[in-house]
């Protein structure tokens, strides 16, 4: 239940070809997230894998059968949209019962269903509500509610937290990862925020342009960025990136390093910088500091005395160091 | 309007405009309820005199009366049945993506354009003639006998036009409705398994209903007052199978100069006219609220 295989699967829309022949391959209860800047093609990517839109070439197999020309209610796959896609004119109860009365399930079976998925979501005092009436963290699992009832072979998110407040996307992260602990059903979850993919993820799918980037774990990508896109695009705040004197002595083309892995000192150290903005978070210190080679980053455990205008020095830890090729391409 | 001051301020500056609007309906309206108590003929000038309520007596009793009472209920509802369903229709499909979209929706309003009364007369003379129109020829080319529409079915030829005029209207409405529909509601209920059907069913005609209540409340005003269509095809015949109240009004107060008969019948039909608006108000007006 939940394997799913993308061979070669390509997708153009008129002349501009969106997606480039891609392959990937999602085991069984994995949480996958695709992760991409905006307009990469993630959504059209899970969108594809849902059926509705039609690939332009290749296969899509879901537990190993070929699901490419099944209409997406055949391919028992359930979808949490951006925009929740609620039914306004439904009751909580019915919007949830909506996908079991399509199946004809019998009406006992649906409300035992529904009560189920409600407690699991905590939504049972709001049944008989409107969407209209509920909350953006409510409607949210109002719609990943009518997405269990179903029980699917796998779960489909795309950017399902980008309209919720801070403090809320951060409680809902944690009960979809826990929906996904006790469910184990296979889960893509489509964001453009590298922090949601790296506390939720099994596996990291780096998208860019259509194509993929790297796929590996999370730390699989923090530790061993396969270029220089990855790099920057995982971690925050943003790698450093250096090039010529300082990378060619390292024998590559462009060096990288974490702000958590340069040593701040003040009397010495590799470069030598001004202060332009510190950040104090209290367990962290972010010092952006102006140097020879560029503004570079530092990031500083607990609480630095440092401020706009101090001299500081910087010195990378060696062992952290990312070296990458004239093509952009790590090399070991 | 937060304090006590302004809000007088407001109801002050207001009042010209409502005072003005309400003096627009009440003149004429107690007029008419004057005319009606009166024995008003033009052929008889000078010499009204106080009835009381013989002129309702009159009216209410004409036999023509509950004939115009029934064409009037069955011109509506026909209009409303072929606007609605057929504007449902002509939008689903006008909402599909093909070519020539553009110059298409431009055509589809075309109608709305055209005068009642010349459309009426374009359909009586072009179309509906059993000699020399259309359908005769189409009727004839496949060897079936011309249908006299206007002589055998004149109120449901009447209903047609009238139809044909506010299909466009209906359509349009619905078709902006059917276009500010979320297509992520739409693929949620692909996902969840909903046939086309059902689809149509469970989440497109939900929300086209504020919109086809809105159709509905708007065509019901104009259609009772329906007039030019039936003057120039039928005149209310044959007999008074196509004569609604509006029309015996009109027959009772310029074709009989019977001024006081005819402002009975007046204020008969606003009476009939508020009961049918808040029958619809009752039925479908609560698609209105939220
Ligand atoms: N229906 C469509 N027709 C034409 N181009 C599209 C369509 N849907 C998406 N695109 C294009 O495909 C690219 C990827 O879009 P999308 O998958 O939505 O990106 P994102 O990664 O932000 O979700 C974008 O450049 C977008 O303009
Ligand atoms: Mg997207």
């Amino acid at each position: 239940m939940g394997q799913i295989e993308l061979k070669g699967v390509t997708k153009r829309f008129g002349e501009v070809e969106v997606i480039p022949p891609l392959d990937l391959s999602i085991g069984k209860g994995e949480f996958v997230v695709f992760v991409g800047p905006s307009g990469c093609g993630k959504s059209t990517l899970l969108r594809l894998i849902a059926g509705l839109e039609d690939v332009s070439g290749g296969v899509i197999e879901i537990d190993g059968q070929d699901a490419t020309p099944l209409p997406p209610a055949r391919r028992r796959l359930a979808m949490v949209f951006q925009s929740y896609a609620l039914y306004p004119h439904m009751s909580v109860r019915k919007n949830i019962a909506f996908p079991l009365r399509m199946a004809k399930m019998d009406a006992a079976e649906i409300d035992r269903r529904v009560e189920s998925a409600a407690k699991i979501l905590n939504l049972g005092a709001y049944l008989d509500r409107r969407p209209g009436q509920l909350s953006g963290g409510q409607r949210q699992r109002v719609a990943i509610g009518r997405a269990i009832v179903r029980e699917p072979a796998a779960f489909l998110f795309d950017e399902p937290l980008s309209n919720l407040d801070a403090a809320l996307r951060v409680s809902m992260r944690m009960e979809i990862s826990e929906l996904h602990q006790s469910l184990g059903t296979t889960m893509i979850y489509v964001t453009h925020d590298q922090v949601e993919a790296m506390t939720m993820a099994d596996k990291i799918v780096v998208l860019n342009a259509g194509r993929i980037e790297q796929v590996g774990s999370p730390l699989d990508l923090y530790r061993r960025p396969a270029n220089l896109f990855v790099a920057g695009f995982i971690g925050s705040p943003k790698m450093n990136l250096l090039n010529g004197a300082d990378a060619a002595q390292h024998g590559a083309a462009t060096i990288g390093i974490r702000p958590e892995h340069l040593r701040v000192s003040r009397d010495n150290g590799t470069w030598k910088g001004k202060v332009t903005v510190s950040e104090h978070l209290g367990s962290d210190t972010f010092l952006h500091v102006a140097t020879d080679q560029g503004l570079l980053n530092a990031r500083v455990g607990g609480e630095v005395e440092a401020r706009h205008g101090d001299t500081v020095w910087l010195t990378p830890d060696p062992a952290q160091l990312h070296r990458f090729g004239a093509d952009g391409r790590a090399l070991s | 309007m937060a304090t006590q001051a302004s809000r007088a301020a407001g109801r002050l500056m207001l009042s010209p405009a409502v005072i003005l609007l309400l003096a627009w309906m009440i003149v004429p309206l107690a007029m008419t309820l004057y005319f009606s108590f009166l024995r008003y003929n033009l052929l008889m000038p000078g010499m009204e005199e106080w009835t009381g309520f013989d002129n309702y007596t009159y009216f209410l009793t004409d036999p023509a009366f509950f004939d115009a009472l029934t064409n009037t209920l069955l011109l509506v509802v026909g209009v409303l049945l072929i606007t609605t369903v057929g504007g449902i229709a002509l939008a689903l499909l006008l909402d599909q993506p093909f070519w020539g979209q553009g110059i298409v929706r431009v055509l589809v309003i075309a109608p709305f354009f055209v005068m009642p009364t010349v459309s009426a007369l374009v359909w009586k003379n072009m179309f509906m003639n059993p000699v020399n129109g259309l359908f005769a020829h189409l009727a004839k080319a496949l060897g079936l006998q011309p249908y006299d529409f206007l002589g055998v079915a004149p109120l449901f030829s009447i209903t047609l036009i009238v139809a044909w005029q506010w299909l466009p209207f209906a359509t349009l409405i619905l078709l902006t409705a059917l276009q500010s529909l979320d297509s992520e509601q739409l693929e949620a209920a692909e996902m969840d398994g909903a046939s086309a059907l059902s689809r149509f069913r469970h989440i497109m005609l939900p929300h086209l209903a504020r919109a086809a209540t809105v159709v509905i409340l708007i065509q019901t005003i104009f259609l009772l007052s329906t007039f030019a269509e039936i003057l120039v095809t039928t005149n209310g015949g044959p007999g008074t199978a196509s004569t609604t109240l509006t029309y015996l009004v009109y027959v009772q107060s310029l074709l009989q100069f019977d001024v006081g008969g005819g402002a009975a019948g007046g204020i008969v039909a606003v009476i009939l006219a508020n009961i049918v608006a808040i029958f619809l108000m009752r039925m479908i007006g609560r698609n209105l609220e939220t």
